[in-house]
Parts: structure tokens; C-alpha cells; sequence
């Protein structure tokens, strides 16, 4: 390689990895505007504003939802396995709604802790597995001693970092 | 190993390989697409959550690594063009940016499809989906840049400098997922662990994912020769093919 192309290949790099930093910078700065939701554990510790539209996430917490039999409202706990957010919602729920589910809802947050929900999005995780499977795993009793085994998990994470990790939910 | 790069900068070799090459990465397509297709459409089985819904992976996987890897392959070209002065490169740089933006939109409009049953939503500006559409964006700008120019020397360097800038956004969008709460799942597909899911759901992704790039390749090389005659229309080596052709054509 001749000095002078060393020397373009230098400046190139020198001026992507420049740019890598200050891309770098500014989404660290902003990480907590990117995030797209807030979790349980954050608004229990008063990160999120009152009465103004936020996007909550995080688990339907098994047993927790009970439905209004004359109409479409629907109660149900969002857990992170550390704090619970209770919320309110009418109209009609995604299809892979249910308990245990990941959710994102988007509402307001009143000043007694509830969140009053517009709009419930389903989340799902990166598992996929064919009907039989699933059943199968159920009557092995396996589904229930994960959610357990992920809450620990996520509990002895939060003790040593303080802080939820994004792909717990 | 070095000769052989170095010769794949010369036109006139390029020319001559690719012709070899190109109709066994055709071949490569077809085949996989059309087996991992009728597999995945109808023969994988459904997902317990989701049912029928999850075949769309089957396109929308494939369409967003392509969409990722031609970029990352159109920064790589813009650097040895503009370190190596290899013309070759740039031709192929400047072939791939229209697939590469396809690709994009295959991605983002089949995750919207797929967002409407599973989500709820077609769209949220969550760090996934906005980065993939910045992605789209860095694509269109790439492609404008070759056309705002006169000069092709100047519009070459200006779409190689956006290239290799954007190329920034790759990583961005590949743990955004694992860097920022999102309403997109994390990926099913890491290089360390066993996929998320069984073998026979992820062995036709598998096969349309290495269709995909087969066609990718076979397309780059079939559209570089095109551009490697129209640029160098006016060499002796161009002009004499087309002399052979016409008068075999007689």
C-alpha cells in the first residue's frame, strides 16, 4: 500500500469512527427518550409525569385481569416481577393478549398510582414453537416454573445493577 | 488469495468471471427460494401465539439481513474505491443501492403486516423500526447522491462518503433491541446460541435467508456487467466484444 492511500484510509477511518462517537454521544444522552416505554419498577420510583400520555410495558401478571361482563372494560396488573402498575382500559385487546403476556399500553397516569389506558400493543418474544409443543411443555408443568425462574432472575439482576434490562420482558 | 482480489478489479476480468459464476448463484436462488417458501409457507408448522401470522418471517427475516448486509457491503466498496481508486467497486456500489433499499421496504412494510395482527399497530416510533426506517432513508439518499452530479467521479465519492457513514446505523439497529426497551422483540438469531425455535421452522428460514443472498449475488453480478459495459463503452477490450458479437449475430 503507497503512503498516500495508507494516509486516505487512515483519515477515512479516523472520520467514520468520529462520527461513531458523536452518534454514540447523542444516543446515550438521549436513552431515555428512546426508550419506547416505562417500566413498573421506574414509575413506582416516580419517573414517569402525572396525567400526561406515557407508554407503560412490561407482563400481564397471571390471575390479574378480570373483564366487566357487560361492556368492554378490562382491569388488569402490568409486572416487571418487582413493582406492579394497575391499569384500565375499554375497547378491544390484541389477540396475543392474555396472562403472562408481554404488553405495552398507552394512557395517563393518575396521581393514585393506576394508569387509565387508550390503547393496549401486544408484545411477544423471539420464541416461536409449533401448538404441540407448547401444550406439551404446559403439561410438564414447565411455563410456570420459567416465569418463576425469569422473575428470580430479574430480581438478583436488579439487586446488582438497579437498573431493568430491556429483554427481560 | 490476493491475486485473485487484485484481479477482480480489472473490468475486463470481472467481466469474464462473473459470467462463470453468475448462473450458479442464479441456480442457488431459485432453488432455495422456491423450496423455502412452499416449506415455510405451507409445510412448517404454525406458532402456538401467533398461528398462520408467523409465516410472514419467512420474507420479513430474510428482506431485513439483506437489507443490512448490501449496506454494509455498499460501505465496504465505497472504502476500496476511495482508498484504492478500484472502479470496479463503485460500479457494484452503485448497482446493489436499488435492491438495498427494495429490501428495506420488503422489511419495513411485511413488519407492518405482521405489527396489525400481533401488536395491535402497524407503526411505533420505537428504536427498531425508526433506525430501519433511517435505514431507508440513507438508501434513498445514496441514490439521489448518484444523480444530483454531473461529474461521475464526484457523485461517486459523495455516495461512498454517505455509505460509509450511514454504515453507523448497521450496529444501531442490530441491538437496538437489546440497548433500549422496544415494542420489537429481540432477535430469535444469534451466532452464540441455539435458535428460538425448532428445526423445522427455522431450517426453511434458513434456506430463504441463503436464497436471498444467493439472489443478491447473482443480481450484483449480472447488473455490475451491465455497468462495467456502459462505462467502458469506449475501450478497445468493450468495443471488440461487441465487434465479435454482432458479426456471430450475422
Amino acid at each position: 500500500m503507497t503512503p498516500k492511500r495508507k494516509q486516505k484510509l487512515f483519515v477515512i477511518l479516523g472520520l467514520v469512527s468520529l462520527a461513531a462517537i458523536a452518534v454514540g454521544l447523542t444516543l446515550y444522552a438521549l436513552r431515555a427518550n428512546i426508550n419506547l416505554f416505562f417500566s413498573p419498577v421506574q414509575i413506582a420510583q416516580g419517573d414517569a409525569p402525572i396525567e400526561r400520555q406515557i407508554r407503560a410495558g412490561g407482563m400481564v401478571k397471571a390471575g390479574s385481569v378480570s373483564r366487566d361482563k357487560e361492556s368492554l372494560d378490562v382491569e388488569f396488573t402490568v409486572t416487571d416481577y418487582v413493582d406492579d402498575l394497575e391499569v384500565y382500559y375499554s375497547g378491544i385487546l390484541p389477540d396475543l393478549f392474555r396472562e403472562g403476556q408481554g404488553v405495552v399500553v398507552v394512557g395517563e397516569l393518575q396521581a393514585d398510582g393506576r394508569l387509565y389506558a387508550d390503547k393496549v400493543l401486544a408484545r411477544h418474544d423471539e420464541n416461536y414453537m409449533p401448538p404441540e409443543v407448547a401444550q406439551a411443555l404446559e403439561e410438564a408443568g414447565y411455563s410456570p416454573a420459567d416465569y418463576q425462574a425469569k422473575a428470580a432472575e430479574v430480581g438478583q439482576r436488579l439487586d446488582e445493577k438497579g437498573v431493568p434490562q430491556a429483554n427481560e420482558y | 488469495m490476493w491475486a485473485f482480489i487484485h484481479k477482480l478489479g480489472s473490468p475486463k476480468w470481472f467481466y469474464g468471471i462473473s459470467a462463470k459464476l453468475q448462473p450458479w448463484f442464479w441456480v442457488a436462488a431459485a432453488l432455495l427460494i422456491v423450496t423455502g417458501s412452499l416449506w415455510g409457507l405451507a409445510f412448517a408448522p404454525a406458532d402456538y401465539q401467533q398461528g398462520n401470522s408467523f409465516r410472514i418471517i419467512y420474507v420479513h427475516v430474510p428482506a431485513a439481513f439483506l437489507a443490512q448486509s448490501i449496506f454494509i457491503a455498499m460501505a465496504v466498496s465505497g472504502l476500496v474505491f476511495m482508498v484504492w481508486k478500484i472502479k470496479v467497486a463503485d460500479m457494484a456500489a452503485a448497482v446493489m443501492a436499488p435492491l438495498g433499499a427494495a429490501m428495506t421496504f420488503v422489511a419495513l412494510f411485511s413488519g407492518a403486516v405482521w405489527g396489525v395482527p400481533t401488536w395491535g399497530t402497524w407503526w411505533m416510533w420505537d428504536a427498531r423500526l425508526t433506525s430501519m426506517l433511517i435505514l431507508l432513508f440513507l438508501y434513498l439518499g445514496v441514490i439521489a447522491l448518484r444523480g444530483a452530479f454531473t461529474s461521475r467521479d464526484s457523485a461517486s465519492r459523495a455516495a461512498s462518503v454517505l455509505a460509509m457513514v450511514g454504515v453507523i446505523n448497521i450496529p444501531i439497529i442490530k441491538y437496538s433491541v437489546n440497548w433500549w426497551y422496544t415494542l420489537h422483540q429481540p432477535a430469535s438469531f444469534t451466532l452464540t446460541s441455539r435458535p428460538a425455535m425448532p428445526t423445522e421452522m427455522w431450517l426453511p428460514l434458513v434456506m430463504m435467508v441463503l436464497g436471498f443472498y444467493s439472489f443478491f449475488i447473482a443480481l450484483t453480478l449480472m447488473r455490475t456487467r451491465s455497468e462495467i459495459l456502459r462505462r467502458e463503452a469506449n475501450k478497445r477490450w468493450v468495443q471488440d466484444l461487441v465487434k465479435d458479437q454482432v458479426e456471430e449475430a450475422r
